[in-house]
């Protein structure tokens, strides 16, 4: 049987230390990411992606030497974002090692970067990560540079537009729900999915089972989360998780 | 010594990681005459048809791979494309493929009313159906990652090697005396991908 994807998202900073953020805020330090990852292995996690979340804010490159460290300790497929602004770069990145690269920031000014990457990568290694965020009448946008400013064109177009330049899925993420632990935004899953025919990642607010089988419900095909699988208790003590196999099998039974 | 084809077409060194874990040795080349020594051929890759195709003429890998696989039976794999490769053609491009199996590579057609989305990408189980050494002793309930919007059609159902579901039943895995193709990635799936690598280096 087809079970959908249920894939922990890890960010790191500069010192390479992975942190956990809030609404894409108040990042706190969760460990070190050569040993997440070798946690995430022995759970036989579906996928990883993993993201430098402070490469474009501080006009970085992405750091090839270590995304090469945690590809080598890799054994599932892993996605990589952060910093990523032109194809030398994106080669470079699956060089190290990498399935898949996340496009982000450099859509704003060069949505045609997706072409570029999907020519040479082929779509399905050129994944669109769309940041959303309620403007102040409700209303879902695109937004950019960690979530400063809003995109003028529709989510919807967007999400659209992403498609039709040959992304082979879209992660989409709900920077209102970041961190919060309690449910996905339900209706924005629906908007994106049934906007386009590629796969959406739906990412941000998982807490629980029960919220990842909501999200998949609601039309996305594969659910990605941070704090759920990093954190453990009310006091979000550090601790790395992963579902069951039979928990895993729960999400998509009907 | 393992040789994993290096032609352009994707992420390659995954191969060579996990064959590093299980402890075997394997090289990353396009070198002819390495190539020629290997006893055993990975060919991966991940990318269009057509421009596979054109990669390994452009290294003058076409007639030496042909000549291992067919005349020398030197053990091969192809992972992902690779695998596509080894069949006669594909719906996906114009060009022949290596045509190492009698068969070609078709877009999966999905009926209009189901909830799955193509590229195929994700975790699915597989069914054996003929037995094999690169297959008989896998971990419980084996499961492999595949991202692929085309699979193989093979000619004669005998070299079908395993199955899976993705709106209808497709087979997964090929195998035909020493060679072998997975429509999957085993470099990425954990101890089950672990398991069939040791099986293909460990086949003489």
């Amino acid at each position: 049987m087809y079970q959908s994807r249920v894939i922990p998202v890890l960010l790191c900073n500069l010192e390479g230390s992975l942190v956990k953020t809030q609404k894409f805020k108040k990042p706190v330090y969760v460990g070190d990411p050569v040993n997440a990852v070798k946690i995430f292995n022995d759970k036989e996690v579906d996928e990883l992606i993993f993201l430098d979340i402070t490469a474009t804010a501080q006009g970085r490159r992405p750091n090839i030497r270590y995304i090469s460290e945690i590809a080598t300790e890799a054994f599932m497929p892993l996605c990589y974002g952060g910093g990523l602004s032109n194809m030398e770069d994106i080669r470079a990145v699956i060089k190290a090692g990498i399935e898949k690269v996340s496009i982000n920031s450099a859509l704003e000014k060069d949505p045609d970067l997706i072409s570029r990457a999907a020519d040479v990568l082929g779509s399905s290694s050129t994944v669109a990560s769309i940041d959303v965020k309620k403007d102040f009448w409700g209303k879902h946008r695109v937004a950019v540079r960690n979530a400063s400013k809003n995109l003028a064109m529709p989510l919807v177009e967007f999400a659209q537009l992403m498609e039709q330049k040959g992304a082979g899925e879209i992660v989409l993420n709900c920077v209102d729900r970041d961190g919060v632990m309690e449910g996905f935004d339900l209706d924005l899953i629906r908007q994106v999915s049934h906007a386009v025919s590629i796969p959406v990642i739906a990412c941000g607010g998982a807490g629980n089972i029960a919220h990842l089988r909501q999200a998949i419900d609601a039309g996305a095909s594969a659910v990605a989360a941070g704090s759920m699988f990093v954190f453990q208790g009310k006091h979000r003590a550090v601790l790395i998780s992963y579902p069951s196999q039979e928990e895993l099998r729960s999400i998509n039974e009907l | 010594m393992i040789a994993i084809v290096d032609y352009d077409m994707g992420n390659i060194g995954s191969v060579y990681n996990m064959l590093k874990k299980i402890g075997r040795k394997s090289e990353i080349t396009r070198d002819p005459e390495k190539i020629r020594q290997a006893d055993h051929i990975i060919l991966p890759g991940v990318g269009a048809f057509d421009s596979g195709m054109e990669q390994l003429e452009k290294f003058g890998l076409v007639e030496l791979i042909r000549q291992k696989a067919l005349v020398d039976k030197t053990p091969i794999l192809g992972i992902c494309l690779g695998a596509q490769l080894m069949l006669e053609k594909s719906e996906e491009g114009e060009k022949p493929g290596l045509g190492l199996v009698k068969g070609e590579v078709v877009r999966f057609q999905l009926s209009p009313e189901s909830k799955l989305r193509i590229p195929n990408m994700g975790w699915n189980q597989i069914t054996k159906v003929k037995s094999s050494p690169l297959v008989d002793v896998l971990p419980e309930h084996p499961r492999y990652y595949f991202v692929h919007s085309y699979h193989f059609k093979l000619a004669q159902p005998e070299d079908q090697l395993l199955m899976s579901e993705y709106g209808y039943s497709f087979c997964s895995a090929f195998q035909q005396g020493t060679i072998a193709g997975v429509q999957f990635h085993p470099e990425k799936s954990h101890k089950f991908g672990m398991a069939l690598l040791r099986n293909f280096t460990e086949a003489s």
